[in-house]
């Protein structure tokens, strides 16, 4: 049940893969931070805007048979954490690929899907998914 | 800092009690605690409840205030604080109620544990445990609670730390208690066949692997070390009670396949009672799936990495077979999960087995117990040591 104050600002980081990234340390956060965990203090005022590499590989995955809500029509369906080639981790779903065909260390690319349609507000979800990239 | 005991604990049935209400399983552990410890009632000046999410299993709030009222505690005006850390609540709260009586705030503490899931439909249920993850980045993204875990064995599996068989033995080990513990939700014992044939949740995990949906209480009282004898000959000292945070989604993590919090909680509950791994004979650790149960061994020090599913697939985790009997309360998947109370009832379990009232599950001669409690993807880990007095 969101509402779409909730959905709109989660917006840049969900459509464009949008995080931050700490210049006093170097370090690359997604989803955005606006506080540096290994600097802390010293990073104050200085994070800015990253965007995160649309290509990595599978790093873990799962075929997942049983799930809530709108993801229950999809089901079986794959959710895999990717590498991003910049080293970021990304918790998504994998699709249009073969069940039998995911493995760790396989290429994938992200594209902007449906995530849900929430029956009681009337909020169509977009976002980040991967799919193979050939 | 005073010393800290352990006087009386007691335990609902788990499962799907569905002719009990919250407050009845709360009241009930609670009641049989105080009796355990010889308490009248007017003793109590402190209670901690461990309860995850009433608000969403049963719509109600405030359930601080529901207990004292209900426990008879509400006409002394004794205060009473709910505890909410995802699956560690009731380890936290445990944590929380031992501080209080070591800090001297409080003499005598009631600790509960609850929680009521089956009122609810299984799929809602689901939802909620997501939750206790990142819910906007994990199970906003489709990525379900099962599914976190179920990566994590995947990962398990490719690096070659531990095998799909040896995965699925820590739910045989944890039936095999379960079908000793008159109190478990499940009291048979099952083959490594049964779990790898379950139906797939999130693969490589099957039903089997994970925890079911429960309804259950649970509750100890503590009081000051040195007053102890004033109530009962049966009591456990409190060597350690350590806690530690990690990120909230797992993906944030250098190594998914070992839980930071639970290493860290653990070297602090270690310096803490001033004993190693090697010194506990019996542990109670946080299986809400077989893989959190294989990688809790060795974040708590009883395995090296890699070692810990080769010992349960042996099945020297079983009472009298190995160095540590683990789960002899059936654990999270054969005794139960009903969230709250799961923390609290680990508790229990390790007390009984350091008075020596475990009965058919009785570890010989334990002197030290541990218990581990989990929140979300090891978000929020305590480790708790007592000891035999
Ligand atoms: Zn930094």
């Amino acid at each position: 049940m969101s509402t779409v104050a909730r959905e709109w600002r989660e917006i840049p980081g969900r459509y464009n893969l949008e995080g931050t990234k700490c210049e006093n340390c170097g370090s690359i956060f997604f989803p955005a931070r606006d506080f540096c965990p290994k600097c802390r203090r010293a990073g104050i005022g200085k994070i800015s805007r990253y965007d995160v590499c649309r290509r990595g590989k599978v790093f873990s995955f799962s075929i997942v048979h049983d799930a809530p809500d709108f993801n229950n029509m999809l089901k079986p369906y794959v959710v895999a954490m990717v590498q991003t080639d910049d080293g970021v981790m990304v918790s998504a779903q994998l699709v249009d690929v073969d069940l039998d065909k995911v493995a760790i260390g396989m290429p994938v690319r992200a594209v902007l899907r449906k995530l849900s349609a929430d029956g009681a507000s009337g909020v169509i979800r977009y976002g980040y998914k991967f799919v193979p990239d050939e | 800092m005073r010393d800290v005991a352990i006087i009386g604990v007691g335990v609902t049935k788990f499962g799907e009690l569905w002719n009990k209400s919250f407050r009845a399983i709360g009241i009930e552990a609670g009641m049989k605690a105080m009796e355990d410890a010889n308490l009248s009632g007017n003793e109590v000046d402190g209670i901690f409840v461990g309860n995850m999410s009433a608000g969403r299993f049963i719509n109600q709030q405030h359930i601080d205030a529901l207990i004292a009222d209900y426990s008879g505690m509400a006409t002394n005006h004794v205060p009473a604080t709910r505890v909410e850390a995802g699956d560690a609540s009731g380890g936290v709260a445990f944590r929380q109620a031992v501080m209080a009586v070591a800090s001297g705030m409080n003499d005598v503490v009631l600790v509960g544990g609850a929680e009521k899931m089956t009122d609810l439909d299984d799929t809602s249920i689901n939802a909620i445990m997501d939750s206790t993850a990142d819910a906007e980045w994990e199970a906003g993204m489709g990525v379900t609670f099962a599914g976190l875990h179920a990566m994590i064995a995947q990962r398990m599996i490719h690096d070659g730390t531990a095998t799909r068989e040896e995965i699925a033995s820590f739910a045989v080990n944890s039936h095999f208690h379960g079908a000793l513990n008159p109190n478990a939700q499940f009291r048979k014992a099952i083959t490594l066949d049964t779990v790898l044939r379950s139906g797939p949740v999130a693969t490589p995990l099957g039903m089997f692997d994970c925890a079911p949906i429960s309804d259950g209480a649970a509750s100890v009282v503590l009081c000051p070390l040195e007053d102890a004898k004033k109530y009962t000959d049966s009591y456990v000292k409190v060597s350690a009670v350590a806690q530690a945070s990690d990120t909230l989604s797992l993906s944030q993590r250098e190594d998914i396949t070992t839980y930071g919090a639970t290493v860290a909680a653990a070297q602090r509950a270690y310096q803490q009672a001033g004993i190693t791994a090697q010194d506990i004979q019996v542990a109670e650790v946080h299986d809400n799936y077989t893989v959190a149960g294989i990688m809790a061994l060795q974040d708590l020090g009883f395995y090296k990495r890699g070692e810990a599913g080769k010992a349960v697939l042996e099945g020297r985790c079983q009472v009298g077979a190995g160095p540590v009997a683990v789960n002899t309360s059936g654990g999270l998947k054969a005794r139960g999960h009903p969230i709250g109370a799961t923390g609290v009832a680990q508790i229990v379990e390790i007390a009984e087995q350091l008075r020596g009232s475990a009965d058919k599950r009785q570890v010989e001669n334990a002197k030290y117990g541990l218990a581990q409690s989990s929140g979300g993807m090891g978000s929020a880990v305590t480790v708790s040591i007592m000891e035999a007095i």
